[in-house]
């Protein structure tokens, strides 16, 4: 008489396809899954921590290190928390400029997810064409404040540099480039029957589930779900581009993936509109070398590229945050990951994890 | 009766050999060593050739340079893996199944090196031209299928087993399509002989009279020698290595050995069983069609693997079974209907 039963396999911490260091226990009965519990923790570095330990303008390159494909978005949701708290006005100039290096590393970061998405896919192929026009893109940032990943560039009260002619000339080539860019993903992938099948009505979520995990970012909006803070709360510069939110329908893998596509095409939008209508005038505002903001709290949330980034800050008027509190979106995420590979086969485990795209130096913090 | 300067060349070494030791059976026998060995060399610079080959290829394909440090233009990129992998350290890991370990490489280098024999390069040129020659070779190349398995339960290691079962659910699902893929070849040949298969095609190749059979059997024989998109079982994102996760070094280069054999055997027999094998026009000489095809193949198993995504054992296996064997039995009838009419008129 045959036996079966069921066994759990450690996926990582040291895993191909885990992006870092995060530990899945999957359980399995044969090769499909019947559960999967993220077990993180491998690269906490306890930020919030050090942060109470530092000024505020110190504080700055932590955040470099939370999302470190997206370092530009998280400078700016802790940039705008302090202004919030000291009442600081940030230049039109800044404003732009920041928009600009935003939108930018959210393009870089999509080319990330594309990239590693591919990867664990089986093709390795897709992968060095997303991070050769990644590479473009860090060129610029290069161009503009000498750092390529954490760039350390939004600083309190506006912008570290001037963005000079040289960047903005190269950001408008990059732009005009990106519809061929997208053009060529979709002739190597979009349009790969085994990608399909690989992606379409798997490890769906629906528009329930995604409210109720608190999910944001382009994984909430695959589901259904309008909700972008860029357009909410209008933050920044944003309230003054024109630009469309794109949603998916189903939920699926094929959705989360063609999200990340669409937004590609709106980041550039945003992008161009600010290089059109790039203001003159100072980059930075007049922020007093000690920074002291008053007794009280403050909350910033911005739209990161996984999604919904805030910043809460207490101060108790001294140079240093008294609390400093991150709300990951990777980390918020990543609950959903149970129930997308519930039922799936193992091979969509990978998929799933992929168009989640979780950064473990967030959901770790 | 044959041709060729291969031919000729093997002949006159056997009248030399005749003359100096004149007793027939170790005449034969000294010939078969020699055979042999050439063959084993082949295998050998092969894998050489093909490590480089893939990594420019593949480099070219994605945009990159690829390696080109050691020697000129990285010529002896190759060797210097080789000597690292040698170099390695042996790592046996703990709670393992000895003997099948050990075993497991060694034995999946075995059929991928003995089917050389049944490969004909030019006329007349086959060590073995048995009469059972294309039944031998499918015979031999599913034996790779148990070394998997085996290195697979040996591991202790959930990835390899996981990889050493795929194994065997694909080896059930495509060796069926493609030995019906095969077999309207062998009803219009009317022989097993490898041979007779190429001199069949003298005239026309099998691509032409065989276009469903062809299209079966590059997707099979993609499976079956585990390439990309159809690489479960290595499935390098999801199981890691599957069967060769826990070995290292020189064990860990016979799988990787094995694994470029067969991709020049596909490359070969894709060409014997459909593009006329050593036929072609007469300015050059069987053996370097044989070799500009056979490349040529090689080529466009690697392009297609470097390409596309991989595909999913569930859907990989449902299509073996419930695409290509069906197809596969369509176009035995249909060949069968088109011999009957060709000898009817």
């Amino acid at each position: 008489m045959a036996q079966t039963e069921k066994y759990v396999l450690n996926m990582g911490p040291q895993h191909p396809s885990t992006h870092g260091v995060l530990q899945v226990q999957v359980e399995l009965d044969g090769e499909n899954i019947v559960g999967a519990k993220p077990v993180m923790g491998y690269l906490h570095r306890g930020i919030e921590k050090l942060m109470e330990s530092r000024t505020y303008v110190q504080c700055v390159p932590f955040t470099d290190r939370l999302d470190y494909v997206s370092a530009m978005n998280n400078n700016l949701g802790f940039c705008m928390a302090v202004e919030k708290l000291a009442g600081i006005e940030v230049p039109e100039r800044a404003e732009y400029i920041r928009v600009i290096c935003a939108e930018l590393n959210r393009i870089a970061s999509h080319h990330v997810f594309i990239g590693s998405l591919t990867n664990d896919l089986g093709s390795a192929t897709g992968m060095i064409y997303a991070f050769r026009d990644r590479e473009k893109i860090l060129d610029l940032f290069n161009i503009i404040c000498g750092a390529r990943m954490t760039a350390h560039y939004i600083r309190i009260g506006g912008v570290a540099a001037d963005a000079q002619d040289e960047f903005l000339r190269d950001t408008q080539k990059f732009i005009d480039y990106v519809p061929e860019m997208l053009d060529e993903y979709n002739k190597l992938f979009s349009g790969n029957e085994i990608f399909q099948a690989r992606m379409k009505k798997t490890s769906i979520i629906t528009k329930e589930m995604a409210l109720k995990f608190g999910m944001s970012g382009p994984n909430i909006r695959a589901s259904g779900v309008d909700y972008d803070i860029r357009k909410i709360d209008k933050y920044g510069a944003y309230g003054k581009f024109d630009f469309e939110v794109p949603l998916g329908k189903r939920g699926d893998n094929w959705d989360r993936y063609m999200i990340r596509m669409k937004e590609i095409a709106e980041s550039a939008k945003i992008i161009q509109q600010a290089l059109d209508n790039m203001p003159e005038g100072p980059y930075m505002a007049k922020v007093p070398k000690v920074l002291r903001p008053p007794k009280g709290d403050a909350y910033h949330r911005v739209e990161n590229t996984r999604g919904e980034l805030g910043f809460y800050i207490v101060s108790d008027g001294s140079t240093k945050p008294y609390r400093v509190h991150i709300r990951r979106p990777s980390f918020v995420n990543l609950q959903a990951l149970d129930t997308m590979c519930k039922g799936m086969l193992l091979a969509d485990a990978v998929t799933a994890f992929a168009t989640i795209d979780p950064l473990m130096g967030e959901v770790d913090c | 009766m044959h041709s060729g300067i291969l031919y000729s060349l093997g002949q006159s070494l056997r009248e030399i050999l005749t003359s100096l030791i004149g007793v027939p059976i170790l005449v034969d026998l000294l010939m078969t060593i020699i055979c042999a060995t050439i063959l084993l060399l082949i295998m050998a610079t092969s894998a050489l050739v093909f490590t480089l080959g893939e990594r420019k290829i593949c480099a070219f394909i994605q945009v990159r340079i690829g390696p080109n440090r050691v020697g000129p233009g990285g010529l002896l990129q190759s060797v210097a893996d080789m000597l690292k992998l040698m170099d390695k350290e042996d790592i046996v890991p703990r709670g393992i199944d000895k003997w099948l370990w050990v075993l497991s490489p060694i034995l999946l280098l075995v059929p991928s090196a003995l089917i050389y024999a049944f490969f004909p390069f030019d006329d007349g040129v086959i060590l073995a031209d048995v009469n059972v020659g294309l039944f031998l070779l499918i015979a031999i190349t599913s034996q790779t299928v148990l070394p998997f398995l085996m290195g697979g339960y040996a591991s202790n290691s959930k990835y390899s087993l996981i990889g050493g079962m795929r194994t065997v659910a694909q080896m059930l699902g495509y060796e069926v399509p493609m030995v019906f893929a095969l077999m309207g070849i062998v009803m219009i040949t009317g022989s097993l002989k490898m041979s007779a298969i190429v001199e069949a095609q003298s005239d026309v190749w099998f691509i032409v009279l065989q276009p469903l059979a062809f299209l079966i059997y590059i997707i099979t024989a993609l499976v079956e020698s585990n390439r990309p998109p159809f690489n479960i079982v290595e499935g390098e994102s999801e199981i890691i290595a599957g069967p060769f996760t826990e070995y290292t070094g020189m064990r860990w280069a016979l799988f990787f050995l094995a694994e470029f054999s067969n991709l020049m055997c596909i490359g070969i027999l894709t060409t014997t069983l459909f593009l006329g094998g050593w036929h072609g026009p007469d300015f050059l000489p069987g053996f370097c069609w044989f070799w500009i095809k056979t490349f040529l193949c090689v080529l466009f198993y690697q392009w297609v693997g470097w390409t596309f995504p991989r595909a999913r054992v569930d859907s990989m296996l449902s299509f073996g079974w419930k695409v290509l064997l069906p197809i596969a039995l369509i176009n035995v009838l249909l060949t069968g209907v088109g011999i009957y009419v060709y000898n009817v008129m």
